[in-house]
């Protein structure tokens, strides 16, 4: 974590100790609130928007949260998230709205993959937008970080969007200094990411130091799981397709991650508390996303999704 | 742990994003599967070597004409702290996105090819960084392995960059100069066994001793609000907070400050972070204030200390930098940014275009085209409380937004 700068005989007195990164997170939320009319915050149940709810508490304190959670539900979601998402919220005090992916195959107005790699994730998408038309939301937070993939590290702190939700990532507003230019022609969002600037890394270490609660998945624990393409599968679930020659055994394991259960791939892990768990992010040699099927797909796959309206 | 913003800058294909990538695999900082990835294209583009550009060029545009178009934020850290590096295009079509990285930076890698020397974008991105006041340059004369890693070579372009930097007004930078292969990797985090006469540090060394400082050093206390805060629980019935960032200086309880533009005094009655009380906080932190008196405080206001003023004035000159395709013209309007003010501004006067070649000639204009830079005068419909940017980066530096397309059009330094 990085602190800000305070001279050494001021420690002794009761003298506010800056972490940057948060600093910066709160100075986000509080442009956003002030410059658009119907923000929202996209949670999806994952340790980043659980860590946007907490920085959104403490750029409003003593006043609530002033903006709904929305979570795209694809249907396939690990249940422990979808229940934490509710002792959450109702902890808290917030309005929570839910869309599901569900509504929409069920309509006849998206048609779901099938097969091996099939996975619901593409279709958050379409929900999403309608969700945005919806209510009319003018600024959607979520919390993508620019170190996740070489897509997101292009992105803008307040990324503009168009009526399709589609990134222009070609034409992006300059952005200097921390100046945030919210103003937008009609028809337009803004997708607005205030961890940008924080790693996986220093993720976890805020949630170490704040005692921040996450879903149990996050830890180590023993689950029935197959392998697949040198990755561990849930096979817990019958969304997460599997083959007959696919053998199902018990292993140790956690999620680093918290996407849709089928194409969330597990790691085998000891870390059973959250002291264990940053440990082993130190020393992890293969990326976050390295599990995330949904990246594997192409080069590209971000960047696509983007345009396309994606977080 | 401490953190130093690094941007790079330099001329389209001088080996910017090369040696980032260069500098993520040799501190080991690439994880498997990312390597794995730039080995896999690297081979599928028929090079026998990795091209680590691959590791920061993220957009599909990019990859396929090989050059950077917009600014990529890189993280990695060492043992001593941590790395954000903007890796930004070297194209005078993408100069505004060069800006974007560079504006956050407290050092810029200027990097020049040793086979071209310092050439027309190089003097450019030299020219923004003082501009910006980017305290810290490294010119790296990268490609050394095409030149036989001559030293005569490298002296030869050491003068040219030495000559360069006597032109400069801003004396009080840091400039350092090594000699490098990005591709190969000599003295970027290793030393050369290529250039034996090199004796200085290589780029790593250089930049792990150098100081992170926060820009705001020097800058007197100025608070500005971003939104107020008015919970109308029953706990916190009366509760009015002044959410903002302190940038500058330091606000302790007690202090008598003023409120501006109103002129209205008071003191600080408690400093909030979250659900916690302080007695002092220093620059950067994002607070929450009450004041003694019941005072009329709305967006935009800024809280400075009594005797701390900055200037208030209606009228302003500026240099600018300009990024819209639509050439700025006087006689037109457009809402100007001040951190978190918004003001709306006439352009009174478009003075001059300044070159960026360091020759200090002046033209005479009546607009700025995109990626120009020049002086200008703004009438604004109402006060600006604002320090010039040498002595306040975030207080004197602003925007201009097109008022049609509400577009970031031109960043302004006020004199
Ligand atoms: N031989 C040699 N080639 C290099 C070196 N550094 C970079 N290159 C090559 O120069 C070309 C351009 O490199 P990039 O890193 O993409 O250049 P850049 O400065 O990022 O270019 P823009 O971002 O488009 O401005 C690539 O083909 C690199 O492989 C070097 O040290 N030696
Ligand atoms: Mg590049």
């Amino acid at each position: 974590m990085w602190i800000a700068f305070i001279n050494e005989e001021e420690m002794t007195e009761n003298v506010l100790q800056t972490n940057i990164l948060e600093s910066e997170a709160i100075y986000i939320f509080r442009e956003v609130v002030a410059q658009f009319e119907k923000p929202v915050l996209l949670f999806s149940g994952g340790k980043d928007s659980i860590t946007l709810v907490r920085l959104a508490q403490k750029a409003f304190f003593p006043a609530k949260i002033p903006f709904p959670l929305l979570h795209i539900d694809t249907g396939h979601n690990f249940p422990e998230t979808i229940e934490f998402r509710d002792r959450l919220v109702q902890k808290l005090g917030l309005e929570l709205i839910v869309r599901n992916v569900q509504d929409n195959i069920d309509a006849g107005k998206v048609t779901e993959e099938t097969g091996k790699y099939a996975s619901r994730n593409m279709l958050q998408t379409e929900t999403l937008l309608d969700a945005i038309e919806e209510f009319g939301f003018d600024a959607c937070i979520g919390g993508a970080r620019r170190d996740e993939e070489k897509a997101r590290a292009k992105e803008r702190i307040f990324s503009v969007r168009d009526d399709f939700g589609q990134w222009d990532e070609k034409n992006q507003r300059p952005e200097v200094f921390d100046m945030l230019n919210g103003k937008i022609n009609l028809g337009q969002n803004v997708r607005v990411f205030p961890i940008s600037n924080w790693t996986e890394l220093d993720v976890w270490s805020y949630i170490e130091k704040e005692q921040i609660e996450i879903p149990s998945i996050y830890f180590a624990h023993t689950r029935a799981t197959f392998l697949r393409d040198g990755l561990i599968w849930s096979a817990d679930d019958e969304v997460v397709y599997r083959e007959e020659d696919e053998k199902i055994e018990e292993r140790v394991i956690r999620f680093r991650t918290v996407g849709d259960m089928s194409c969330t791939a597990a790691v085998l892990s000891n870390a059973y508390d959250i002291a264990s768990v940053v440990q082993e992010i130190r020393q992890s040699t293969i990326s976050e996303r390295g599990a995330r099927i949904d990246d594997k797909r192409s080069e590209a796959a971000m960047e696509k999704r983007k345009q396309q309206g994606y977080f | 742990m401490d953190v130093l913003k690094i941007a790079t800058a330099g001329s389209v294909d001088d080996g910017k994003s090369t040696l980032i990538g260069r500098i993520l695999y040799d501190t080991q900082s690439l994880t498997d599967d990312k390597l794995e990835a730039i080995e896999r294209n690297s081979k599928r583009k028929g090079f026998d070597y990795l091209d680590f550009s691959l590791a920061t060029d993220g957009l599909v545009a990019e990859r396929e004409q090989g050059i950077t178009i917009d600014v990529a934020h890189i993280y990695f850290s060492t043992q001593q702290r941590s790395y954000i590096i903007a890796d930004t295009p070297g194209h005078v079509e993408y100069t505004r996105n060069m800006v974007t990285g560079a504006s956050t930076s407290q050092v810029a890698i200027i990097l020049i090819d040793a086979r071209k020397g310092v050439i027309e974008q190089t003097l450019r991105h030299f020219y923004i960084s003082n501009l910006l006041r980017v305290k810290d340059i490294v010119f790296a004369v990268n490609k050394m392995d095409l030149v036989d890693y001559s030293e005569e070579k490298y002296l030869a372009l050491f003068d040219e960059i030495q000559t360069l930097v006597s032109k400069t007004k801003y004396k009080e930078q840091h400039i350092t100069c090594i000699p490098v292969s990005a591709l190969q990797g000599d003295n970027v985090v290793k030393k050369s066994a290529n250039m034996s006469w090199y004796t200085g540090k290589t780029l790593i060394e250089h930049l792990e001793q150098i100081q992170p400082q926060d820009v705001y050093e020097e800058a007197q206390t100025r608070f500005p609000i971003q939104t107020v805060i008015r919970p109308k629980t029953s706990d916190y019935h009366d509760f009015r907070g002044y959410a903002g960032k302190l940038y500058g200086g330091d606000l302790a309880v007690g202090d008598e400050i003023t409120i501006l533009p109103s002129g209205t005094q008071s003191t600080i009655k408690e400093i909030y972070f979250y659900d916690q009380k302080f007695e002092k906080a220093g620059r950067g932190s994002s607070l929450t204030l009450t004041l003694t008196d019941d005072v009329n405080v709305s967006r935009g206001d800024m809280i400075v200390k009594a005797a701390e003023k900055p200037t208030v004035e209606k009228e302003l000159k500026a240099t600018i930098c300009w990024m819209d395709k639509k050439p700025l013209t006087a006689n037109t309007k457009y809402s100007l940014q001040h951190g978190v003010n918004n003001v709306l501004a006439k352009i009174v006067d478009v003075e001059t275009i300044e070159e960026t070649n360091f020759s200090g000639e002046k033209t005479e204009a009546s607009q700025l085209q995109l990626n120009e830079i020049g002086v200008i005068q703004l009438k604004l419909s109402k006060p600006l409380f604002f320090d010039s940017y040498e002595k306040n980066k975030y207080n004197g530096g602003f925007i201009l937004i097109d008022l049609q397309t509400n577009t970031t059009a031109g960043v302004g330094f006020i004199k």
